[in-house]
C-alpha cells in the first residue's frame, strides 16, 4: 500500500484539484460534465481487471468478471454519452 | 514492466484532470472527453500486463460484453433519454467498485485493518450508489412514477443503515470473515441505496444522481487505496470532489439544500396553500396561438421536459425560424434546471442547430418578460410556476423561476391537466393571461408552425 501519511497528501491534493478544476463552470455544461465526470471514474475497470486477475476460487471469479462487466459498461456508455452530449457544442462558438 | 504501467497510470491521471479541465469550459469540451478517453484507452490497455494475473479469457470476455452492451444502448438513446443513462453507468461504476470490495474482503488472510477499513468503505459506499443509481434510472425511465413513502421512513432507513455497519464493522474490526457477514453487509448496503432512493421526487433526481456520481468516485478512490493503484486513487478521488462540488451548484440553482433533497419529502404530503388557487384553465386552439404570435413584435419561448419528452427540439427550431422569418424578435428562456438536468434544454436545442445567441438564462431574460407580447411554454411547469414567488407555504416557494406570468399572453403547451414532477399545483395555468394549448409538444409545435405559415 502506498503508506500512511503520503496516501493522505494524495487524497488531500487530489480532491483540491479536483474542486478546482470544475469551479468556474458554466450552468450549461452541468450535464455533460457530470457525464465526463461519471465516465472518468470508469478508471474503477483496471481495478476490477486487478481484482479479478488475482481471484481464485469460482466464487471470486464470478464477482470479479462481474465487477469488470460493470466496470467496462461504466467507462463505455460514460464515453458514448458524453461523447455525443458535446458533439452537440461543435456548430455554436457560444456566448460568454 | 512494473515501472511502465505506473508511468502509464501516472499520464492516464493527468489526461483525466487535463480532461475534465477542458470539459468546463466549452470551447474546449469537446476535445477534453476525447483526452480523458485516451487516459482510460492506455490504462486499460497496460493493466493486461499486470503482474501474476490469471483469468485473461474471462476478463477479455467480460470487457467484451459490457463495453458492447454499453455502446450499443448509450448510441442508440435518445439524447432526452440522457439523464438516465448518466445514472445508470454511474450505477455500473458503484457496482463495480462493490465487487472488486467483495473479491478483495474474500481473499482473507492477514490484512491490516486499514485495509479492511478502506476496502469494506469502498464497499459500502460503492454499493449504495449501484442500487440507489438503478432506482433513479427507473424513476426517470418513468417505471417508477411516485415517490414511494411509509411512516417514520427515515428512521427506518437509519435503523437499516446502523445494521449494516454490524457485519461491516465485525469484518473490520473482529476479523469476522464469513461468507454470511460479508453477504448480509453486502445485501443490507444496497437495501440502503434503493430506500434511500425511493422517497426522492423525480424533480430531485439531477441532484442526487449528481450525488451519487460523487460517491461512485469516492469509492472508485477507496477501493484504489486498497489495490495500490495511483490511477484509481487520483481520478476517483477527483470526481469525488469535483461531484460534490457540482451537486452543491445544481442544488444551488433549484434553491434546494443537499439536506432538505435527501430528507425531506418534496411534494409528498399536498402542499398548503394549493385552495388558493381560483379561476379556470382557460384552453385555445392552435390556430388561434398562432395568430396571436404572428402578430406579435417580441416572442419568448420557454422550455421544459415536456418538449424532451415529445422530441419537438426540431420542430421548436423551425418555429423560430417561421417568426423570425416575419420580423419577429425571438428569444429562448432556459431555466438552469428545466428538464431533468442542468443543461438539458441548451443540449437539446443544440441538436436541432438553434443558435447559442438566441439562448437567455434566467438572470439575462428576467427583466424582459413585461415587455414581451407573447411566452410560449412548452412542457415546462414548476419552473415557471408563480407560486415559487409569492407563496411562502408551497413546497417550491424560493426557487427561483422565469416570471413568465408577467409576460402580456402566456400560452402553454401541456399535455393534460395534470400537475408537474414535483406534485405542486401551478397558478400560472389559472392565470387570466394564460391560455392552455393542450396535446403532444411536437404535434402542438407543428400545427402552430402552420398556423403562422398560413398568414
Amino acid at each position: 500500500m502506498i503508506e500512511g501519511f503520503t496516501a493522505l497528501y494524495i487524497f488531500m491534493l487530489a480532491a483540491f484539484t479536483g474542486y478546482e478544476v470544475i469551479s468556474r463552470v458554466p450552468v450549461i455544461l452541468h450535464t455533460p460534465l457530470m457525464s465526463g465526470s461519471n465516465f472518468v471514474h470508469g478508471i474503477v475497470l483496471v481495478g476490477a481487471m486487478v481484482a479479478m486477475g488475482h481471484a481464485r476460487t469460482p466464487l471470486e471469479q464470478f464477482i470479479g468478471f462481474v465487477g469488470v462487466m460493470l466496470a467496462a459498461g461504466n467507462a463505455v456508455g460514460g464515453f458514448v454519452v458524453t461523447e455525443r452530449m458535446l458533439e452537440m457544442f461543435k456548430s455554436g462558438k457560444g456566448r460568454p | 514492466m512494473d515501472i511502465l504501467i505506473q508511468i502509464t497510470y501516472f499520464a492516464a491521471a493527468i489526461l483525466f484532470i487535463l480532461g475534465l479541465r477542458r470539459m468546463s469550459s466549452p470551447v474546449t469540451a469537446r476535445t477534453g472527453i476525447h483526452w480523458a478517453g485516451a487516459g482510460m484507452l492506455v490504462a486499460t490497455l497496460i493493466t493486461f500486463f499486470w503482474p501474476g494475473m490469471e483469468n485473461y479469457l474471462l476478463m477479455t470476455v467480460a470487457i467484451f460484453i459490457g463495453g458492447v452492451a454499453a455502446w450499443w444502448t448509450g448510441r442508440r438513446v435518445a439524447m432526452t433519454d440522457m439523464p438516465q443513462m448518466i445514472a445508470l453507468y454511474n450505477g455500473m461504476g458503484g457496482g463495480a467498485a462493490g465487487a472488486i470490495a467483495a473479491v478483495e474482503l474474500l481473499h482473507g488472510g492477514s490484512h491490516s485493518r486499514v485495509f479492511l477499513l478502506l476496502a469494506a468503505l469502498g464497499g459500502l459506499i460503492g454499493s449504495i450508489s449501484f442500487s440507489g443509481s438503478l432506482i433513479a434510472f427507473a424513476k426517470l425511465q418513468g417505471w417508477m412514477r411516485r415517490p414511494v413513502r411509509f411512516p417514520l421512513q427515515h428512521q427506518f432507513n437509519l435503523v437499516v443503515f446502523g445494521l449494516t455497519l454490524v457485519p461491516g464493522g465485525l469484518l473490520v474490526f473482529a476479523n469476522e470473515y464469513t461468507g454470511t457477514g460479508l453477504l448480509l453487509f453486502f445485501v443490507l448496503a444496497l437495501s440502503f441505496g434503493v430506500l434511500k432512493t425511493l422517497p426522492i421526487g423525480g424533480a430531485d433526481m439531477p441532484v442526487v444522481i449528481s450525488l451519487y456520481n460523487a460517491l461512485t468516485g469516492l469509492a472508485v478512490g477507496l477501493e484504489g487505496f486498497v489495490l495500490n493503484n495511483a490511477a484509481m486513487i487520483i481520478a476517483g478521488t477527483v470526481v469525488g470532489s469535483a461531484g460534490t462540488l457540482l451537486t452543491q451548484l445544481m442544488a444551488k440553482a433549484m434553491n434546494r439544500s443537499l439536506a432538505k433533497t435527501l430528507f425531506g419529502s418534496f411534494g409528498g404530503q399536498e402542499g398548503a396553500g394549493e385552495e388558493a388557487v381560483g379561476g379556470a384553465m382557460k384552453p385555445i386552439d392552435a390556430n388561434d396561438a398562432g395568430i396571436m404570435m404572428a402578430y406579435a413584435d417580441k416572442v419568448i419561448i420557454v422550455p421544459g421536459y415536456g418538449m424532451a419528452v415529445a422530441q419537438a427540439q426540431h420542430k421548436v427550431k423551425e418555429l423560430m425560424d417561421v417568426l423570425l422569418g416575419r420580423g419577429i424578435d425571438v428569444k429562448f428562456a432556459i431555466h438552469p434546471v428545466a428538464g431533468r438536468m442542468p443543461g438539458h434544454m441548451n443540449v437539446l436545442l443544440a441538436e436541432a442547430d438553434v443558435p447559442y445567441d438566441h439562448l437567455y438564462d434566467l438572470e439575462e431574460i428576467n427583466a424582459e418578460f413585461p415587455q414581451t407580447d407573447v411566452v410560449l411554454v412548452i412542457g415546462a411547469n414548476d419552473v415557471v410556476n408563480p407560486m415559487a414567488r409569492n407563496n411562502p407555504e408551497s413546497p417550491i416557494y424560493g426557487m427561483p423561476i422565469l416570471n413568465v406570468d408577467q409576460a402580456r399572453n402566456v400560452i402553454v403547451i401541456k399535455r393534460g391537466q395534470g400537475k408537474g414532477f414535483s406534485g405542486v399545483e401551478n397558478t400560472l395555468f389559472f392565470a387570466d393571461n394564460t391560455r392552455m394549448l393542450y396535446g403532444d409538444g411536437q404535434a402542438m409545435t407543428g400545427e402552430l408552425i402552420q398556423a403562422v405559415k398560413s398568414l
